[in-house]
């Protein structure tokens, strides 16, 4: 399984939807798209983690890099994701404590904290 | 012996496949289908540890995954050949952010986090990540 990446605009958001595996092999892809989207001027994006079936810490480590580029420019980085799996990295992390999560990209958009 | 013994080039891509082939080994060995999903991550984040730490090391060498079946247990070693300078050669603080460091720790935290019973050891000649895990013997058909 590979990693799968789309985005989509939603309002003044970025919604990067991405499926599969975020590994050592496949983070470094999601990490060019998120560079892309900032160097593009997209500065507010909401990660729709909800296709993904396995996370590491690779990719925890690209997210933060997203986060430290988009605040950089005064910007927001949301994730969406229910999948208890998924979450428990984030816990074990200390990152719930660093990243928005939300349940849904309905509920992302409009959030402003 | 190991149960089943695995070689891998240290290359990103293979990484997946040795994910793979513990978390089927553990799961024939009786290891909860509930911890599966910890297996699999635990050994994911030993074995690109390992490859970080061989490619950052230009060393050619194979990573090595052995997957151990024993009685009421189930063991995972990752080994690498990357040996470890004594410590003060790495100065913290000094120059730029040290990325692969980071990263490496972030790798070991999640490890930890995941895995109750984990040794990691490393010397001069590489290093090894042993984590171990419970098993139930499945249930007999016949009594």
């Amino acid at each position: 399984m590979d990693l799968s990446l789309s985005t989509r605009t939603v309002g003044d958001r970025t919604v990067v939807e991405v499926g599969g595996e975020i590994d050592v092999y496949t983070a470094p892809k999601l990490r060019e798209q998120l560079v892309e989207l900032v160097n593009d001027g997209n500065f507010h994006l909401v990660v729709d983690m909800e296709g993904v079936d396995f996370l590491d810490s690779t990719g925890l480590g690209v997210l933060v890099g997203g986060l430290k580029r988009v605040r950089a420019h005064e910007g927001s980085l949301r994730l969406v994701c229910n999948q208890e799996r998924i979450l428990k990295i984030f816990r074990i992390t200390g990152l719930t404590k660093v990243f928005p999560i939300h349940t849904s990209v309905d509920e992302a958009v409009p959030a402003t904290d | 012996m190991a149960t089943v013994e695995l070689r891998f080039s240290a290359l990103p891509e293979h990484v997946r496949t040795a994910r793979l082939v513990a978390a089927a080994v553990a799961r024939r060995s009786g290891v909860d289908e509930a911890v599966l999903d910890e297996v699999r991550l635990a050994v994911g984040e030993a074995c690109t540890r390992a490859v970080g730490l061989h490619q950052s090391g230009g060393i050619t060498a194979p990573v090595k995954v052995s997957l151990i079946e024993e009685e009421k247990q189930f063991s995972i070693e990752v080994g690498d050949e990357a040996p470890r300078i004594a410590p003060g050669d790495r100065v913290p603080g000094s120059g730029g952010i040290d990325v692969d460091a980071e990263e490496d720790e972030m790798g070991l935290a999640v490890i930890s986090g995941l895995v109750d019973d984990v040794e990691v050891t490393a010397g001069e000649h590489g290093g090894l990540i042993r984590m171990t895990w419970p098993t139930t013997p499945p249930a007999t058909a016949l009594g």
